[in-house]
């Protein structure tokens, strides 16, 4: 199979395609299970020109955006879209209350396709009339909607077995009440049954989490119902949600941030001294995203093709079965290896992480960077004790601005890495920065080039900015300032365009759609006359007045006085004036070109600016090609 | 003739105190010379040993004088000689002069190539330079060096040169000074790089064993604006040396075939999934790109008309506190953007603004698309670098930035949020910080493992085995190297000079294995019933039972074990005593079935004891049951059941048979 076969997106080699591929590869099936309530439409923030924003539709933009990076990213996960307390039902069971959401050519719980995810940008538009919203649990009635949705969603993720698959159910809810309208022993019963239920599917297998949405003047408050629902004790309530909705955003981010799962690239040991060895897993929180495997297709008929590999030997032809031995030419011999001496000469660790010391953050340079980096964060799995020593060693780095020095015996790859202590960062929409540690691939002195070398003055300084032209410089800094700026806060083009493309030819729409660009600098901002002033000025200091013109005049001289280009154009110009002597058209025609000599043909084929390489038959034939014959 | 033909005299002092050194010295010069009969086979190597015993060499036949230099090998297209040649090093007993050996070292040179070749021409010189050099004739040292240069520089000849100095017991500080002088000289005077390293394994990663021709990424405006713009070059500042692709072997060639390549090539056909053997031609084949379950076949011209598209340029976006870009967010390998040469505007405004960066710790973003017909863009951060050798320019750095889609926020638990048994105390907080400051790699500035000087063991290890194969076939794989060993392991000598600090820190820590291991999700199930273990506990039992949903046929069982529990009561109870038993586990039976929709079992169960007791003493029970208004499960309770909750009121009275 071809990979991206432009090589745009294309990584190194085919041996490191594991690192950019996280190995816990188990599917995962999610049932969104979203409250429909009428309080999820009531308005979450009053602006009073806007809008009113509901929780129902900060939901449905959570969910949305996560099947967008699914369908981009592992798209083999499968989900199902439900919603509970709604007027109308439909689900396998009849269930009053529960509204099992899908569109055509897919299951219930499938993969997401292109058109659930358009459809369910738009669900809300048409919501109360197709769907309907009510409040499910009223008193004087038995139905528990709670019940029959976590039912429902039970009942979505039956298929796929407990073992390869991680089964989810995400419950979206502004409620943190559910039974609040009842009272008295039906009230005991329901809540019961509830529970019951939510426990029979955490012993399939299935974990239910809350993303509760919160009012600006009320926070939702976990341990009414739901803590007992998910089975938080002590201090799991208490870090569950702390921070209240101020923002409507920052609450969208944060559940959108909840809704990944953390999946691990692998547990590794770290040795740190003597017999001290801890458990640390590592994360890939930072890898490219590539758009994904191509397929071929039969284009005719659209399917799938098979590729078959086969080996031949390029003496004999002959077939041969798959060599496990491999040669390199040195001093006009052949060197054999077999995959065994290989993989021992590549193996020269254990597989761990062995510290080797510590060294002052400045030491870091910033060309020391090879390969995005890894995160890792302690594990006391296996080895009881580990996260004490990785808190204390966390705690000590940050203190001494130090970054540990390690040596990653990975198998196929062993590296020097550099350790750095990131303490966490959060912010109101969550945690920014998690605490931990981040492993920088060192390059080894074979990796680095000493490319400023090459250019080097000889006997003479090279010339320094002087200390005005400094400050002009730091002035232009001053006013091109990006204060907010944050790391990745720019949507990749190509990227967004690749899947633009997709999602409308997948869809089967005509319009191609437009994707803005947001990596293009502010043309708007850069003309205030503040900047412009500021350019000006260190562009006179570093450069002098005339400048523009200097550069000018160096253009033009270099235009008029190129021997060859004056050459060529003489020839060009010749060339079509001989050439406008024939009647190519005629001569064509009567299959005279032949008789015309190979310069003659060539006054043409200059003249209009065609390649004049090849023997006359070919020159003919070009030029045929050339006027339509 | 190879357009990049480089020519190198080896200067390999093997004078008496480099003796401990000679090893590496041998395999790193090996290395350089293996890698040039790969990476560049035209490429011509001369060996000149200074310190030797003997003497040999023609400036000392036509001059005289240059004593203990020794020319080992004449400059030379690259052979297996030389790597045996330099891998089997003498050892000598003199103190070599390092003037007079590079001084023939560039005799070499000239009498080879004469004014040819300028540029390509290298001198590498490999000492401790520990020992005066000799007094001129006429003149000062320095009045030497600098005619020295001046010939090195109308030749176009560079030189590279390595001190090495290890640990210094009871060196001259003052000759040393005046040499290292010397040599700086060198490099203010002519093409000339100086380079110090303090120990083996740095010593194994101070020589550039391989010359790649340096190619520009990027030529062209570096825009800080559509009027601003400043010339740079664009190249890479580091690249992964990859482990050698290997071939496959074929060893079908007839051994008679002198010309026999071994090779297998791989050959790849498609094929249609309905008929396995119809080939269908590339012409035929068209890209699928997956989107969800869907494959979209998009033909490579329809995705050239509407593909992403943009104009070659590098522009800035802005100026930003180099602390709003953390570390770890440096994407790939780096770049270096070097003012346009002999510009001298260009290194000017470079300068300025990288100096500018500096002082006020700034970082720039900007957004590159190197060439044009490129299909993506890059965002990235550029970082100052400021010069600190006077004859090269300031420059920048540039690192690749992620976009959104590249980062992937998992969220994880604040460390304060641990139970205090993950926390540290203060004492263990202490045995840390004092690890943390003792194990020191850059003990007052002399940093070791430095990635510049640190060389790849894996490549290492390839080269050596591959060479020793070549004399060899049957050879093992040899161990690591112990100055390689230095970088994959802990320096034993640095670990026992803080042996207690070290000895505090294991202490302090306890670690151990975790017992119940991973098996936690079936732990959860250990412990529960797979029986009602005591009758008193029935209930319970059949509560726990029911809730266990391992497998669905607890439910069943636990019904029936209930059913006869019940049964049992029933039976043996003497005068009602076991009544008030049987009627809390029928509570629990119904509950039970009510949740586990199973209504017509329970039904079915009490209308069971109903017809097998009525007309016994246990009748009264049934009355009880009424009393107590247990029944049966109506069609209201459990939709599964075909009991009117008229007909459940009415039991035991009136009910008709109808199961």
């Amino acid at each position: 199979m071809d990979l991206d076969p432009e090589g745009l997106f294309r990584d190194d080699s085919d041996s490191e395609s594991e690192f950019y591929r996280e190995k816990d590869s188990t599917k995962e099936f999610v049932v969104y299970l979203v409250d429909a309530s009428p309080k999820m439409f009531g308005a979450a923030r009053s602006d009073e020109d806007e809008k009113p924003e509901t929780h129902f539709h900060a939901a449905i933009n959570c969910i949305s955006q996560s099947l967008m990076a699914q369908i981009i990213g592992r798209s083999y996960d499968e989900v199902a879209v439900c919603f509970f307390n709604t007027k109308e039902k439909k689900n396998l069971q009849d269930l009053n209350g529960v509204y099992v959401f899908n569109v055509m050519d897919r299951e219930c719980l499938d993969r997401p396709t292109a058109r659930l995810i358009k459809e369910l940008s738009y669900v809300e538009d048409t919501f109360m009339s197709n769907i309907g919203s009510r409040y499910g649990i009223v008193s004087g009635s038995r139905e528990n909607s709670l019940y029959n949705a976590l039912w429902v969603a039970q009942a979505l993720l039956r298929k796929g077995s407990a073992k390869s698959v991680s089964k989810r159910i995400l419950l979206f809810t502004n409620e943190d009440d559910p039974f609040g309208s009842i009272t008295g022993a039906t009230k005991t019963d329901m809540i019961r049954m509830t529970l019951q239920r939510a426990k029979d599917t955490q012993d399939l297998g299935i974990s239910i989490e809350l993303l509760p949405l919160s009012w600006p003047d009320e926070e939702f408050n976990v341990s009414i119902f739901y803590a007992e629902l998910l089975g938080l004790e002590g201090d799991d309530i208490s870090q569950f949600l702390p921070s209240a909705g101020e923002i409507l955003e920052d609450m969208t981010d944060q559940l959108r941030k909840r809704m990944f799962k953390k999946r691990k690239v692998k547990t590794i040991r770290f040795s740190i001294a003597n017999d001290i060895c801890i458990e640390v897993n590592t994360y890939a929180l930072i890898r490219p995203t590539s758009p994904g495997q191509i397929m071929w297709l039969d284009s005719v008929t659209n399917l799938p093709l098979k590729t078959e590999r086969s080996f031949i030997c390029a003496d004999t032809g002959a077939l041969v079965q798959e060599p496990h031995t491999y040669f390199h030419p040195y001093k006009n011999e052949i060197i054999k290896f077999s995959m065994d001496e290989l993989s021992k000469i590549k193996n020269i660790s254990d597989g761990q992480l062995h510290l080797l010391g510590f060294k002052p953050l400045d030491c870091l340079k910033d060309y020391h960077n090879l390969r995005p980096s890894t995160f890792i964060f302690p594990t006391d799995e296996e080895i009881v004790g580990s996260t004490r020593i990785f808190i204390a060693l966390h705690r000590s780095m940050l203190r001494f601005q130090r970054f540990a020095l390690a040596f990653y015996g990975s198998l196929y790859h062993p590296q020097l890495v550099a350790l750095v202590a990131q303490d966490e960062i959060t912010s109101s929409s969550g945690q920014v920065e998690p605490p931990g540690m981040h492993m920088i691939y060192l390059p080894y002195s074979d990796d680095i080039r000493h490319v400023e070398e090459l250019h080097m003055a000889v006997d003479a300084n090279a010339p320094r900015a002087t200390d005005d032209q400094i400050k002009k410089a730091s002035a232009l800094s001053r006013r091109i300032d990006l204060k907010d700026f944050s790391v990745c806060q720019f949507a990749n083009p190509a990227l967004q365009r690749h899947y633009g493309i997709l999602q409308a030819l997948a869809l089967g729409e005509d319009e191609m759609p437009e994707i803005k660009d947001e990596t293009l600098p502010d043309e708007e901002g850069l003309s205030r006359p503040g900047i412009v002033r500021a350019l000006q000025e260190f562009k006179i200091s570093v450069y002098g007045e005339n400048h523009d013109q200097e550069e000018a005049n160096t253009a033009a001289a270099k235009g008029s006085g190129s021997e060859a280009s004056r050459k060529r154009k003489a020839m060009a110009e010749t060339a079509a004036r001989e050439s406008a002597s024939y009647d190519w058209a005629d001569l064509a025609e009567n299959g005279k070109l032949k008789d015309l000599t190979v310069v003659e043909l060539k006054y043409y084929l200059t003249a209009h600016n065609l390649p004049v390489t090849g023997k006359k038959e070919a020159l003919i034939s070009r030029i045929l090609t050339h006027l339509g014959k | 003739m190879a357009r990049n033909k480089e020519a190198v005299v080896l200067l390999l002092d093997v004078g008496p105190s480099m003796h401990s050194v000679l090893s590496e010295v041998e395999s790193v010069c090996s290395m350089l010379v293996q890698k040039k009969l790969i990476f560049g086979k035209s490429d011509e190597v001369g060996v000149v040993l200074l310190g030797t015993d003997d003497t040999c060499n023609e400036l000392q036949k036509e001059v005289g004088g240059y004593e203990h230099i020794v020319v080992l090998r004449n400059i030379s297209v690259v052979d297996g000689n030389a790597v045996d040649f330099l891998q089997n090093l003498p050892r000598g007993n003199f103190r070599g002069d390092f003037i007079d050996a590079i001084v023939v070292g560039i005799d070499l040179l000239i009498k080879k190539f004469g004014p040819t070749n300028k540029g390509k021409q290298r001198i590498c010189l490999m000492t401790d330079a520990r020992y005066p050099i000799k007094a001129p004739y006429e003149g000062t040292k320095e009045d030497q060096v600098n005619t020295i240069s001046q010939m090195m520089q109308t030749h176009g000849i560079r030189l590279d040169c390595i001190v090495i100095r290890e640990k210094l017991p009871e060196a001259d500080l003052r000759v040393m000074e005046e040499n290292d002088n010397l040599l700086d000289q060198f490099s203010r005077k002519a093409i000339a790089k100086i380079v110090h390293v303090d120990s083996s394994t740095s010593l194994l990663g101070a020589l550039k064993t391989r010359n790649i021709s340096p190619v520009t990424v990027f030529r062209g405006d570096l825009e800080l604006s559509s009027t601003m713009k400043i010339k740079v070059w664009v190249y890479k500042k580091t690249s992964e040396e990859k482990f050698p692709t290997l071939k496959k072997y074929s060893d079908k060639a007839p051994s008679s075939d002198k010309f026999a390549t071994y090779e297998v090539k791989v050959d790849y056909e498609y094929k249609s999934m309905e008929d396995p053997d119809k080939v269908v031609p590339p012409e035929q084949r068209i890209r699928g790109y997956r989107y969800g379950p869907q494959v979209v076949p998009i033909s490579s011209a329809e995705w050239e008309a509407v593909k992403f598209k943009p104009e070659k340029g590098v522009k800035l976006l802005g100026f930003t506190d180099a602390s709003n870009i953390l570390r770890h967010y440096y994407m790939k390998d780096v770049y270096i953007f070097v003012p346009e040469p002999g510009n001298k505007k260009a290194i000017v405004a470079v300068s300025a603004i990288a100096r500018a960066m500096k002082d006020m710790n700034k970082s720039a973003i900007l957004r590159c698309v190197w060439r044009q017909g490129q299909g993506n863009v890059v965002i990235g951060v550029l970082r100052p670098n400021i010069s600190s050798v006077d004859n090269i320019p300031d420059s920048f750095y540039f690192n690749v930035l992620p976009f959104v889609e590249d980062v992937r926020e998992f969220q994880f638990p604040s460390f304060s949020s641990f139970p205090s048994s993950w926390q540290p105390n203060e004492q263990q907080q202490e045995a840390a910080d004092n690890l943390v400051k003792m194990l020191d790699l850059a003990p007052s500035s002399k940093e070791v493992l430095q990635p510049d000087y640190t060389p790849n063991p894996v490549l290492e290890r390839f080269y050596h085995f591959l060479e020793l194969k070549s004399k060899q076939p049957d050879a093992d794989v040899p161990p690591l190297d112990g100055s390689l060993k230095r970088i994959t392991e802990p320096n034993p000598a640095v670990f026992s000079h803080h042996k207690s600090v070290i000895d505090n820190f294991c202490k302090n820590f306890e670690l151990k294995e975790n017992p119940k291991k991973k098996k936690s999700s079936k732990r959860a199930w250990r412990g529960k019933p797979s029986t009602f273990s005591e009758k008193e506990e029935g209930v319970d039992d059949f509560e726990a039972m029911m809730a266990r949903r391992d497998s669905s046929k607890w439910v069943s069982k636990a019904i029936k074990d209930m059913q006869n529990h019940v049964s049992d009561l029933l039976e043996n109870s003497y005068d009602g005593d076991a009544y008030s038993k049987a009627i809390e586990c029928l509570v629990a039976l119904r509950k039970g079935c009510i949740l586990e929709q199973e209504p017509k079992e329970f039904n079915r169960y009490l209308l069971g004891l109903y017809e097998k007791w009525k007309d016994t003493d246990l009748a009264n029970f049934f009355e009880l049951l009424s009393s107590k208004s247990l029944t049966l499960i109506s069609q209201k309770e459990a939709s599964d059941s075909n009991v009117t909750e008229e007909e459940a009121k009415n039991f035991p009275v009136k009910t008709e048979l109808k199961f």
